[in-house]
């Protein structure tokens, strides 16, 4: 019936749900890919099937290549002892049992001997800052402790790909963010694929690599934070993205302009004073060989030193201001409002890449609604982290 | 029109005969058995001067519980001394100890199994149901048919009559542990084994506990009914008060049941509760303080 394009609404008639209708998509190694939804959308389902927590009825998850969906129980347990780890929504630590027993649980059950799982789990609990914790129990810990314990048993477990389901949902909003920031600052260390489940937009736009957006068991968009707020789908997706801090999920390089208004560092002021004029800036921005950033020319300087005849471009002590391709534009509010002149985006050897006047900083601020739609043209196609090939997990079409 | 008779009672009657018949060999070597445990046990009891045992009874108290229900049994049990009910209550004691083991042996795995199967759960309810409501006393008729007159009908029919709590409890406990705790056991590879010692039977011992402790409380009850077909201990005290209408002894024999009842009672509850203030739990605290961080 599903199959015949059925919503939920249909199959509930029925009086079955449909959890999970059509989810296609591939996980890249060492990617953070965020599947966003409400609650009820059917993403604590879709990663229950990803380690055969639950089973689907259609369709076929595989990891590192090797189909987990028709496992028998043995097969499977194997796979989840040496592949996919869990963290949990409210933690599911063990109150009997103290810190470093828990980190070191799943490799108890693997049948590690105690020496080396402490060893490791000590190792683990220092990667979350808990170091020195482990005799206390986990109702002796703050929420975000015990969560950290619940990230250092997945870490412990040593799989490479990491499940995490809701997992810092249940945390105040600021040891989220530090929870966040510290999911970020590991995985840069130690590569993992992980497959995120959160219903707050923002979480997924700050972690995810690529984020899959999620309604009624289907998902209906997959891309990159910039993709999804900037071309958004449907109107779901639209609607959904419409309230998100844009300032914080955009970076420099989604909105940055390519470079029109610059002048090689041998020009004289004439060229300089013609460049003006022709695109009606105030000032340019001066590249040397290999297109590095030199400095920055004002229009009153290069009309006086075309007054006076001079023949090198009279370059400003007022600086370009430099931005990295990835700073988001909430940090670029404050140095374009003390300066003038437009942002140049440079990356680390100081080349030029891109510029970001004012007025495409301000309208990429804005939700893009056919009006001013500038901030999306402006948009690159983003290719942070999506290496195609390679695929480690990968689920398609589970009903 | 009539509505013809139908005697069920014969069926069951006929029943029990043939299973008499039948297993004879087998009944009279569970009679035995059962006979040389609860004598022993109470032997055991009965061997030092009581004066030692009411304090080692004490002593255990405190391991477990407090200073003041240490107290409560140290009084207690003189009380019993006092009153001469002392060997009566300790033949008592070993009687539910060993019907409220066999019940608790029976019926820890019989919850677990119902835990996991939702078919075996829904047979297994009408048939607690009926144990539990039939008249205590009926089951003392086709036991002693069983085993004739003496400590192994009051131990069965006990283990019957003691035996639903715990089955029901121990399904209720295992069901009610957080299901994603189950899942992170099984999200890591964990056997059904695994997770059912290290995390289900672990996290579900508080309410195992309390099936463990309904089933000491009805076996005592029933061990003292038991004084009906001869089993001896405080229930032959109290069956001989009421024959020859002796209030005098019918109390201290119901006072020594009371006794007996609380101190079990609290000992039992209080050995599945996570943060008391015993003696043990308190030790248990101070080595984890003490034990280098895992």
């Amino acid at each position: 019936m599903l199959e015949e394009g059925a919503d939920r609404a249909t199959l509930r008639k029925e009086g079955l749900t449909a959890a999970v209708i059509d989810a296609t998509f591939d996980v890249a190694p060492g990617e953070i890919f965020v599947v966003m939804g409400l609650s009820g959308s059917g993403k604590s389902t879709l990663i229950r099937t990803v380690n055969g927590l639950l089973e689907p009825t259609a369709g076929s998850i595989s990891i590192d290549g090797q189909d987990v969906t028709h496992l028998s129980k043995a097969g499977l347990r194997e796979v989840r002892r040496t592949k996919v780890s869990m963290v949990f929504q409210h933690f599911a630590l063990l109150p009997h049992r103290t810190v470093g027993e828990n980190a070191a649980y799943p490799l108890q059950l693997r049948g590690v001997n105690k020496a080396e799982r402490e060893q490791r789990a000590e190792e683990a609990l220092g990667m979350v800052g808990l170091a020195g914790w482990g005799g206390s129990l986990p109702s002796e810990l703050s929420g975000g402790m015990r969560q950290r314990v619940g990230l250092a048993r997945a870490l412990a477990a040593g799989t490479d790909v990491l499940l995490m389901d809701e997992a810092f949902s249940a945390l105040d909003p600021l040891i989220r963010k530090e929870m966040q920031d510290q999911l970020l600052e590991l995985q840069s260390e130690l590569g993992k694929t992980i497959l995120f489940i959160t219903h707050d937009l923002n979480e997924a736009m700050r972690l995810g690599d690529r984020i899959a957006m999620m309604r009624d068991g289907r998902i209906v968009q997959v891309g990159t934070a910039e993709q999804i707020l900037n071309e958004p789908a449907n109107d779901y997706v639209a609607q959904f993205v419409a309230d998100v801090d844009r300032s914080r999920v955009l970076t420099a390089s989604a909105v940055m302009e390519r470079p029109a208004a610059v002048i090689g560092v041998e020009s004289g002021p004439k060229a300089a004073h013609k460049l003006m004029r022709e695109h009606q800036v105030p000032a340019l921005l001066v590249t040397g060989r290999n297109r590095r950033l030199e400095g920055v020319v004002w229009e009153d300087d290069v009309a006086n030193a075309v007054k006076q005849g001079a023949d090198k471009l009279p370059q400003s002590g007022e600086g370009a201001i430099r931005v990295t391709p990835d700073t988001p534009l909430i940090e670029l509010l404050g140095d374009a409002a003390s300066s003038r002149a437009p942002l140049a985006v440079v990356d680390e050897n100081d080349r030029l890449l891109g510029v970001i006047p004012r007025v495409t900083l301000l309208s990429a601020l804005s939700v893009p609604d056919g009006e001013n739609g500038d901030a999306g043209e402006a948009a690159e196609p983003a290719s942070a982290g999506t290496g195609d090939s390679d695929t480690v997990l990968d689920t398609a079409g589970a009903n | 029109m009539t509505i013809p008779n139908l005697h069920l009672g014969d069926y069951v009657a006929d029943g029990v005969d043939w299973i008499k018949a039948t297993f004879e060999p087998l009944l009279d070597g569970i009679s035995d058995g059962l006979e040389t445990l609860v004598d022993g046990i109470s032997g055991l009891l009965l061997a030092p001067p009581p004066l030692v045992v009411v304090v080692v009874f004490a002593l255990l108290a405190l391991l477990v519980r407090s200073w003041s229900f240490a107290v409560f049994s140290l009084v207690g049990m003189l009380l019993i001394v006092s009153m001469e009910m002392w060997e009566p209550a300790m033949e008592t004691l070993a009687l539910v100890v060993v019907a409220a083991v066999i019940a608790l042996i029976i019926a820890v795995p019989l919850g677990i199994l119902a835990a996991r199967s939702n078919g075996f759960s829904a047979v297994l309810r009408p048939i607690l149901d009926f144990m539990q409501t039939m008249p205590a006393f009926v089951y003392l008729v086709p036991v002693v048919i069983f085993f004739s007159i003496g400590v192994a009908p009051g131990v069965c029919a006990t283990i019957v009559f003691a035996l639903p709590p715990g089955v029901r409890l121990t399904e209720l406990a295992i069901r009610q542990v957080d299901r994603e705790t189950v899942e992170a056991g099984e999200s890591f590879g964990g056997t059904s084994g695994q997770i059912l010692r290290g995390i289900q039977l672990p996290l579900g011992l508080p309410t195992i506990m309390a099936g463990v402790n309904q089933v000491i409380m009805l076996a005592l009850s029933m061990a003292v009914v038991a004084g009906l077909v001869g089993a001896g201990g405080l229930g032959q005290v109290v069956v001989g008060a009421i024959s020859q209408l002796d209030v005098a002894v019918g109390f201290e024999g119901g006072l020594s049941v009371v006794i007996i009842a609380i101190y079990l009672d609290r000992l039992t509850g209080a050995i599945g509760q996570h943060d008391n203030r015993s003696l043990l739990a308190t030790l248990r605290r101070r080595r984890r303080r003490v034990a280098p961080a895992a």
